[in-house]
């Protein structure tokens, strides 16, 4: 156990952490919204979050750039960036909607057990990626230079570059959006209605299907966002990515309180960090090992998640 | 009848390893890229998990995510207790190894129900995920558990021939197969048993609505500490077996996907009822088994690439055509007509 | 219940169609062609990774292997020995059914692989027990040649040579002062990196292990670990997606020191993961010589056939395939001789020279190991012959 690497380390361990950690809880965002709506876990939801990373890399692609590129100058970088992040927001959200479509609609319509939900959202999250991995012959795929990583601001042995300081930004930007959406707008009013109690809020003339995909969108629209993050930020992604981010999505989702936005922003950002500690302590391979020990700790004490309750009890 | 029904299909089953001889569609049945004995003997341990897992998630409803620990645990208790590799030293033999590392087995499961009581079934998904996960990567990374190294020369199960060879070699994996199902039929008596008696209506209560249940003096922690600890020791039946037949184990057998294929075909199959776990098992293993060694015609890929995506849509359609499973328990098929007639409140 | 026994046959009839759908469009295996000459009419078999993540080892040998071959059966003028591939996908759980239907084919006298040291583990007690000689063209850990199995043998150094001639390399070519070492906790790469650690002594001032190859892309905590460290050489014992990756991360994140590693990262996948420019500078040790160095014209021939520059082991497998080739021509045409042939041979081939000690390993004397450089090309050049006292 490495106590002093730890403490020497602290600072850019924990920067490290919150940078993971915010694509973690825009990632998350998407399990506990559908959650709180249908209580369901959405499995498929680390495909949706797949897609969103090739197509942001197809966008790119399509003006001539790959991982051998020269990095652009910094208009075109706001341009690239904004382009990746509106196609990575479509083809999420368009695979969000398909799924529920394709896979859960017809099981809501016969009023299906829970586990036939999951079993068939392992089937989707299982045809998607696996298709991806066959025509893409499970090799990476290498992402574009689109943002130079420079250091911007420094103390001590911290480094905090921009690319960094994007991410945290834009995930508490995104955040802050869903919240204001959700607590603040009619459409988000319906989402709170229809998860606190779908009867009487169709009887309060809401349109639960559409509410249902929309939820869906947003959640896709957030895992969009997230996977452009994580894109530039790993620098590679392949087949199994999402399966592979989706489940400390899914950890830091029920361990915020799955149904609770709120929850999934700070279960996402402890797990980023203290994933980010386990590591400097223990050695990286432990750092799942630490997330899970973590929430099965928190869970013993509070069976709901740090923030508990869900989407419906007006506390978003 | 039924008996004498059930008694001619585990005859038939006996004779699987023949089954290339049969005119005509035989050799379709048999797979190609692998050894045919081999296939069978996965299915049988396939079919064995998938009959715990039932007993776990389909008769007492406790959604377990991370199943393959316990076959993880049954295969690891064998290989520290018998290998060379392993730091105890004891280099027992595979019969004696089994019954410690089922016994360890059953620990686990234990352990896994204890802090899990009093979650709500998807907390419970993410804590048996969990747990899963924490073994592999236990296994992975401690030395003792000697990761991808692994466990070599793990005595194979006893008996010889009376020419002096020995009944489980390592070229034919026959006799291994006819020990798993031999298992098997053990384990479905015993489950059956459980079934029918006061074990298996407190489970089904439990299944249904357990704070009802809890109100009517079932004692749901005694129960679902039982669920746990007998979908454990079958298992690791599984486990002991497959590290018996392989002679080696590492950790790169015990991955999540695993446990996530044998929930896929316990559901599939049938959830809470014995034969469709059995053939949910059973065809998780025998597909992707039979893909192999044909090449697709449009890009040469070997078919068993595509095994799992070929699942992932045939899990969609089974599910949206048929929730109840390929063989439903009649408990199941009468609960989802009541469900369909019920206004879908989404 | 005749209606649940119904629906069960009626599954799995339609079960049966499916697969028996599928299996006609399967390929037949090779018909076996009896030709003129008692030592033909016989299979050599490739035995590993065909798929998975670092599949482009085992594809690179598998490709020399049917080279040789297809050269032999050109000079015999006919199909003499037949090639025969199974895919074990380098995994372990995967490796004894596939062996089993290997050793079932009654007609198979040798195997050339595999390639990786855990799918040995597995498989080669299968083939010991059938008494087809194996010769591996790439698995080194040392454990392999300790098992008592007489059908082993290893056409190239084990990690023994491997690793201490990587050390010397950082010692010596690189005099690096500050070395991180780091694993993928694959029995090879472990394996590597211990070797390494343990002769670089006080060199190394920190280390940590990643997951195996092909199930980790975030490697941001190695990658923090490494900054901070101050080293200015990593080791990596690990294959080539895990090392590029890494590679592109440590790019990004601004260290610009020496990326090392061993034979597993020798091949051009890893500067497909890093990207050509971060590639440039990364040194991996082979116990193997450069594939220009081969003689005759197994580069060009190579190229010819498969349309792709000779990989990793390629010559040696060439070589291997040749060996039992050379062996089957002289009349040993059962299993059994074929491995007799072996414990004697002295077989001169166009990588080295190979001969067999009493526990498979190759004879001391002919070990080779040689640094690679990574260069624009995006494939490892030949940098030095590493010296092993």
């Amino acid at each position: 156990m490495d106590f002093s690497g730890l403490i020497h380390d602290f600072g850019p361990l924990t920067i490290t952490g919150l940078t993971q950690g915010a694509i973690i809880a825009l990632f998350a965002l998407g399990y506990t919204l559908v959650y709180g709506v249908l209580r369901l876990i959405n499995f498929a939801h680390s495909e949706v979050f797949l897609m969103g990373t090739y197509a942001c890399l197809f966008v790119w692609g399509l003006f001539g750039l790959d991982q051998n590129s020269a990095a652009p100058s910094a208009g075109k970088m706001i341009g690239f960036l904004v382009l990746g992040l509106v196609a990575a927001i479509i083809a999420s959200g368009a695979t969000a909607l398909v799924v529920e479509l394709v896979a859960y609609r017809p099981l809501r319509r016969r009023n299906a057990p829970p586990l036939a939900f999951l079993i068939t959202a392992i089937g989707a999250s299982l045809a998607i990626s696996e298709a991806t991995g066959v025509t893409t012959h499970r090799n990476q795929a290498g992402v574009p230079p689109i943002i130079q990583a420079k250091t911007v601001i420094e103390f001590g042995n911290v480094r905090i570059s921009n690319l960094q300081i994007l991410i945290i930004v834009l995930a508490l930007v995104m955040m802050f959006v869903l919240d204001r959406f959700i607590n603040g707008s009619r459409l988000g009013r319906g989402i709170r209605a229809v998860a606190q109690n779908p009867d009487s809020a169709a009887l309060m003339g809401v349109n639960k299907s559409r509410v249902i995909s929309l939820v869906f969108v947003l959640g896709g629209l957030m895992a969009g966002v997230a996977a452009v993050m994580y894109d530039l930020k790993i620098g590679v992604t392949r087949y199994d990515a999402g399966f592979l981010l989706g489940i400390d999505a899914f950890t830091a989702a029920v361990l915020g309180g799955i149904g609770n936005l709120r929850g999934a922003l700070l279960g996402g950002l402890l797990l980023g960090v203290l994933q980010s500690y386990a590591a400097g302590l223990f050695g990286s391979q432990w750092l799942h090992a630490a997330a899970f020990v973590l929430l099965v700790l928190i869970l013993l004490f509070r069976p709901t998640g740090l923030l508990g309750e869900s989407l419906g009890r007006a506390r978003a | 009848m039924r008996g004498i029904g059930v008694l001619v299909l585990a005859v038939l089953a006996f004779l699987l390893p023949y089954a290339g001889s049969i005119p005509g569609i035989g050799p379709q049945i048999i797979t190609q890229g692998i050894d045919w004995p081999s296939a069978l003997f996965n299915m049988s341990y396939y079919v064995l998990l998938s009959l715990g897992l039932n007993v776990v998630v389909g008769f007492a409803g406790l959604l377990d995510l991370g199943y393959v620990g316990f076959f993880a645990v049954g295969a690891y208790g064998t290989a520290l207790l018998t290998s060379n590799d392993s730091i105890m030293h004891t280099k027992w033999a595979w019969i004696a190894a089994a019954p410690f590392a089922l016994a360890g087995t059953m620990l686990a499961g234990l352990l896994l129900g204890w802090p899990t009581l009093r979650l709500r079934g998807d907390y419970l998904a993410i804590v048996t995920l969990g747990f899963a996960e924490i073994i592999r990567i236990v296994a992975t990374s401690t030395q003792t558990l000697r990761g991808d190294r692994g466990f070599t020369g793990i005595p194979h199960p006893p008996g010889s021939f009376s020419d002096g060879k020995p009944i489980f070699g390592v070229t034919d994996a026959t006799p291994y197969f006819w020990l798993g199902l031999t298992v098997i039929i053990l384990v479905i008596l015993g489950v059956r048993n459980l079934d029918r008696s006061r074990v298996g209506r407190s489970w089904l209560a439990i299944r249904e609505d357990e704070e009802a249940a809890e109100i009517m003096g079932v004692r749901t922690t005694k129960f679902k500490l039982w669920a746990f600890a007998i979908g454990a020791f079958i298992g690791g039946l599984g486990g002991v077996l497959f590290a018996g037949e392989q002679g080696f184990v590492n950790s790169q057998t015990f991955v999540l996907q695993f446990s996530i294929l044998v929930l896929a075909g316990v559901v599939m199959g049938g959830s809470g009822n014995i034969a469709g776990a059995i053939l949910g098992g059973a065809l998780i293993s025998y597909i992707p088994d039979r893909l192999r060694g044909i090449s697709d015609p449009f890009f040469h890929t070997d078919l068993y690439e595509y095994r799992f995506a070929i699942f992932g849509v045939v899990i969609i359609v089974i599910m949206v055509l048929r929730p109840q499973g390929l063989i439903p328990s009649r408990r199941r098929a009468m609960e989802l007509k009541d469900r369909e007639k019920e206004v879908a409140p989404l | 219940m005749r209606q649940v026994f119904a629906r069960a046959i009626g599954g799995v009839a339609m079960i049966g169609l499916i697969a028996g759908a599928a299996a006609c469009n399967s390929d037949s295996s090779s018909s076996s062609d009896t030709a003129s000459g008692s030592n033909c009419g016989y299979k050599l078999a490739y035995f590993g990774a065909l798929t998975g993540s670092s599949a482009n080892l085992g594809v690179n040998i598998e490709q020399g292997f049917e080279l040789a071959i297809e050269q032999y059966n050109k000079t015999k003028g006919s199909d003499c020995i037949t090639v025969a591939k199974f895919d074990s996908q380098g995994a372990a759980e995967v490796a004894p059914g596939v062996a089993r239907s290997l050793v079932a084919d009654k007609k198979i006298i040798g195997i050339v692989g595999p390639p990786f040291s855990g799918e040995s583990e597995a498989a080669d007690p299968i083939f010991e027990a059938a008494g087809i000689p194996t010769v591996t063209p790439s698995a080194t850990r040392v454990s392999l040649a300790a098992n008592g199995w007489k059908t082993f043998h290893r056409a190239v150094a084990n990690d023994d040579a491997q690793g201490p001639a990587a050390a010397a390399y950082i010692k010596d070519n690189l005099k690096a002062t500050k070395v991180f070492v780091a694993d993928d906790q694959s029995a090879y790469g472990q394996g590597l990196a211990d070797v390494v650690k343990s002769t670089l002594g006080p060199l190394v001032v920190s280390s940590d292990k990643t997951e195996g190859d092909g199930k980790q892309t975030d490697f941001s905590a190695l990658v923090q670990k490494v900054q901070t460290s101050g080293a200015t050489a990593l080791f990596y014992g690990g294959y080539y997606t895990n090392a590029g990756i890494i590679r592109k991360q440590l790019t990004a994140a601004g260290w610009k020191g020496t990326l090392l590693g061993g034979d597993g990262m020798k091949d051009p996948g890893l500067s497909k993961a890093s990207g050509i420019t971060a590639a440039v500078g990364t040194v991996v040790t082979c116990p193997c010589s450069p594939p220009e160095a081969a003689g005759g014209t197994f580069v060009t021939d190579y190229k010819a056939k498969w349309n792709v520059a000779a990989g990793t082991y390629s010559d040696v497998a060439f070589d291997a395939a040749n060996m039992l080739l050379q062996g089957i021509d002289a009349g040993n045409n059962t299993a059994e001789k074929l491995n007799t042939y072996l414990s004697t041979v002295n077989y001169k081939g166009i990588a080295n020279t190979y001969k067999f000690t009493d526990k498979g390993e190759l004879d001391p004397t002919l070990i080779k190991v040689w640094a690679f450089k990574f260069d624009q090309s995006g494939d490892a050049i030949k940098d030095v012959e590493i010296k092993t006292s």
